[in-house]
C-alpha cells in the first residue's frame, strides 16, 4: 500500500507486520470454522494479549508502550483482513467498551475493570442498545435505582458485540426521570446475580463475533461502579462513539479493499468468451472505480484518524468518514460478487462473506441517518 | 550467553520477482521487505539462550541499505539487544566472500560465544557466508541446525543438524558459527511493547573503512533471468481410451524421457 505514507513510520510498519503474522498464524487457518460456529475460542483474547494487540491505545502504565492513532489504525486495519469482520469487532470489543473507564472512571476503576481486559483474561462488552430503541440514545429505558450503596438496575440490552461471554459491560442506564441527562454508566460484572444472557442473536454477518440479547432483573450494582457523575453518561457514550466510528470506517475500507483484491484476482483468471474477465472493458471499468472509491475512502479516513490524533474534536469529518466508506463498502462489495457471478454467491468465495459482513457498516455505532443528523446541526 | 546474529533483509516470500529489462538484477520496486526467515530462526535461538542463561547480550549484525534498520528494529522488537548496521555501496550487495570478509571484521570487534547464520538467504540462495565466516575467523562451525543445547559452562554445545534423511548430533567447542534450518524453532512475534522498547534501543552505523576492510569481489554476476515459461501442454483427443494411454506412454518414454 503506498497512500498514507506520511502517517505510517518505522513502527507502524513492525506493527502490521506483527499483526498480520499473528492473523496469518493464529486466526486465517481457522476463520472458516469460527464463522460457522458463530464464536472463536476464548483462548484468542489472551493469545492477542501476549502480543500486546489488545493494549494498544491504553496508557503506558497497563499496556506497556506509548502508542498513538496510527498504531491503532494498523492494528484494526491488519486484524480485519482475517477477513471476517465479527472476528475483529468480537476481539476488539473491549476497544468501545473500555474508554468510557478511562475517559471518566476514577484511578480505583481504572485499576480494577482494565488491566485484566487488556492481559485477556476478562471480556468488555458496551451495552447502549436495547430492544426498544438503538439510535435513541437520550431514551435509554434500563432503570437503575438507588438503594445504599448500590444500584438496583432492571432492564434488557440486545445487539451486544461479545455479549454472551462478557465480563463486564459499560452500560447506559437511566438513573433518574426522562431525557439524556438522567443517563449513567455504570461497569455492570456480569457475574452479579440477576444478570442472564437471554439470546445469543443470529446474524446476516459478523458471525464470528458472539452478539446478546442481555436481560437484568434487579441486579445489584455497587455505585462505586459507576463512571463519573450521575447524569454524565449521554456525554461519555457520544464521546465514545468518536473512536467507534472510526474504528468502522477503517474497518469498512479494509472490507472493500479486500473485496476489490479478490475481484482483480478472479477477474484476471476467469474466462468468458474466451478471455479472461479483464478483457472486458465493462470488468476492467468497474475495477477502476472501485479503486478509486477505495482509495478516496481511505485517505480521507485517515486524515480524519490524524485530526482526531492531534486533539481536533472531528465530529463532523468521522461521522461523514463513517457514511462515505460504509457506502462505499457497500457498493464495492456490491460489484465484487456481481463480477464473480454465481460464485460470489456461494459460502467458499470470501466476497460472499464480505458483501454480509459489510451491511452492519452504514448501521452499528450509529447509522448512516443519525450521522447525517449529526453533521446537519453542525453545517445548518 | 552472548550471541551474534548476522541477519539479513530479503524480498517478502510473496513477492513477484521480475528481472529488470538490462538483466543485471530484480525490479526493486513496491517490493516489500522482510527478514531472512532463517535468520529470523536464529534471533529466536539467540533470544532463548540468552533467557536459558538469564543473562547475555544478543546482537544483530546486517549488511545493507538503509531500508534494513527497519529489519534490525524487528529484531530488536523481538528482544535483541543492539544491532550493528553496516552501510556501504562498496558491501551492501556484494558477493559471499565479501560479506563474509566485512562480517568477520564486524565479529571482531565484539564478544561472542555463538555466532548464528541462516544456513541461507532465500533471496541469492548461495548459502556461503556462514561457512566462509567461520573459515576467516578460524572456529569451527555445525550447519544446517535444528536443536542447541549450550553446556552450562558454554564450552561447548551439543547441536542436532539436518541431514539426508534424519538428524546427525554433534558435539562442537564454542565459540563456533551456527547456521539455523527450519524447524529450530517456532520465532516470537515482535510484540506492541517489544516495538516500542526497539525504539530506544541503539544500533551502531558502520562503513567498510571502520571495519579496516577493502572489498574485493571474487565473483561477478553476468546476467539474470526468468524462468522460461511454461509451454502449453499437449492434448491427445479424439482417441479411445486405450489408445490414447498407449500414446501418452509412447510420449512419456520417448519425448518426455520421464518413464
Amino acid at each position: 500500500m503506498n497512500s498514507g505514507l506520511d502517517y505510517f513510520g518505522e513502527s507502524h510498519h513492525i506493527l502490521r507486520q506483527t499483526v498480520a503474522k499473528f492473523v496469518e498464524r493464529e486466526i486465517k487457518p481457522h476463520v472458516d470454522e469460527w464463522e460457522e460456529a458463530g464464536e472463536f475460542p476464548r483462548d484468542l483474547y489472551r493469545k492477542a494479549a501476549e502480543v500486546g494487540l489488545l493494549g494498544v491505545a491504553y496508557p503506558e502504565e497497563w499496556s506497556g508502550f506509548p502508542s498513538d492513532i496510527f498504531h491503532e489504525v494498523v492494528v484494526n486495519e491488519e486484524l480485519t483482513r482475517c477477513g471476517s469482520g465479527g472476528l475483529a469487532a468480537g476481539l476488539m470489543s473491549h476497544a468501545i467498551a473500555l474508554p468510557p473507564i478511562l475517559a471518566m472512571g476514577t484511578q480505583e476503576q481504572k485499576e480494577r475493570f482494565i488491566p485484566p481486559v487488556l492481559r485477556g483474561e476478562k471480556i468488555a462488552a458496551l451495552g447502549i442498545t436495547e430492544p426498544g430503541g438503538g439510535s435513541d440514545v437520550g431514551n435509554v429505558k434500563t432503570r437503575a435505582v438507588r438503594d445504599g450503596d448500590h444500584y438496583v438496575v432492571s432492564g434488557s440490552k440486545t445487539m451486544i458485540t461479545s455479549g454472551t461471554r462478557a465480563d463486564l459491560v459499560t452500560m447506559a442506564v437511566r438513573t433518574g426521570g426522562k431525557g439524556h441527562r438522567e443517563i449513567s454508566l455504570l461497569v455492570v460484572e456480569t457475574d452479579s446475580p440477576g444478570f442472564s444472557v437471554s439470546k445469543k442473536l443470529k446474524k446476516m454477518g459478523w458471525w464470528a463475533s458472539d452478539t446478546a440479547e442481555l436481560a437484568l432483573d434487579e441486579v445489584r450494582v455497587p455505585v462505586a461502579n459507576r463512571l463519573g457523575e450521575e447524569g454524565a453518561g449521554f456525554y461519555g457514550i457520544m464521546h465514545n462513539f468518536r473512536k467507534e466510528r472510526l474504528y468502522l470506517s477503517l474497518m469498512a475500507n479494509i472490507t472493500a479493499q479486500m473485496a476489490l483484491e479478490e475481484s482483480v484476482k478472479y477477474a484476471r483468471v476467469r474466462e468468458a468468451f474466451g478471455k479472461p474477465l479483464t478483457g472486458f472493458q465493462v470488468t476492467r471499468h468497474k475495477l477502476v472505480d472501485m479503486a478509486t472509491l477505495v482509495e478516496i475512502s481511505r485517505e480521507f479516513t485517515y486524515r480524519v484518524a490524524a485530526k482526531i490524533g492531534a486533539g481536533m474534536n472531528a465530529v463532523k469529518e468521522i461521522s461523514m468518514a463513517k457514511i462515505f466508506s460504509a457506502e462505499v463498502c457497500d457498493r464495492v462489495c456490491h460489484h465484487a460478487v456481481q463480477i464473480h457471478g454465481g460464485y460470489g454467491f456461494m459460502r467458499e468465495y470470501l466476497v460472499e462473506r464480505l458483501y454480509r459482513d459489510s451491511r452492519i457498516l452504514s448501521i452499528g455505532g450509529g447509522t448512516t441517518e443519525i450521522m447525517k443528523e449529526v453533521i446537519s446541526k453542525i453545517i445548518l | 550467553m552472548k550471541s551474534l546474529v548476522c541477519m539479513k533483509q530479503v524480498p517478502d516470500t510473496e513477492t513477484q520477482i521480475k528481472v529488470n529489462s538490462q538483466g543485471t538484477g530484480i525490479v526493486t520496486e513496491g517490493i516489500k521487505y522482510i527478514i531472512n526467515p532463517y535468520d529470523e530462526f536464529s534471533v529466536e535461538e539467540a533470544l532463548r539462550l540468552k533467557e536459558k542463561f538469564k543473562q547475555g547480550e544478543v546482537v544483530i549484525l546486517t549488511i545493507g541499505p538503509d531500508r534494513c534498520t527497519e529489519s534490525i528494529r524487528t529484531a530488536l522488537a523481538m528482544g535483541a539487544d543492539k544491532g550493528i548496521h553496516i552501510n556501504d555501496e562498496s558491501l551492501n550487495s556484494a558477493d559471499p566472500f565479501v560479506v563474509a570478509q566485512a562480517l568477520a571484521a564486524a565479529a571482531s570487534q565484539v564478544d561472542y560465544n555463538v555466532i548464528f547464520c541462516g544456513h541461507r538467504a532465500i533471496d541469492d540462495d548461495f548459502a556461503e557466508a556462514g561457512a566462509m565466516l567461520a573459515e576467516l575467523l578460524q572456529i569451527p562451525q555445525v550447519t544446517l541446525v535444528t536443536k542447541v543445547e549450550v553446556s552450562d559452562d558454554k564450552t561447548k554445545a551439543i547441536v542436532e543438524r539436518d541431514v539426508e534423511g534424519g538428524k546427525e548430533t554433534v558435539e562442537v567447542s564454542l565459540p563456533c558459527v551456527l547456521t539455523s534450518q527450519k524447524g529450530l524453532n517456532e520465532p516470537r512475534y515482535a510484540s506492541l511493547p517489544g516495538i516500542m522498547k526497539a525504539k530506544k534501543k541503539p544500533i551502531d552505523k558502520k562503513t567498510a573503512a571502520d571495519l579496516g576492510i577493502t572489498a574485493e569481489a571474487r565473483l561477478e554476476s553476468r546476467e539474470y533471468s526468468m524462468p522460461p515459461e511454461r509451454k502449453a501442454g499437449k492434448k491427445l483427443e479424439g482417441m479411445e481410451p486405450p489408445d490414447a494411454a498407449k500414446e501418452l506412454v509412447r510420449l512419456l518414454r520417448n519425448e518426455a524421457k520421464v518413464i
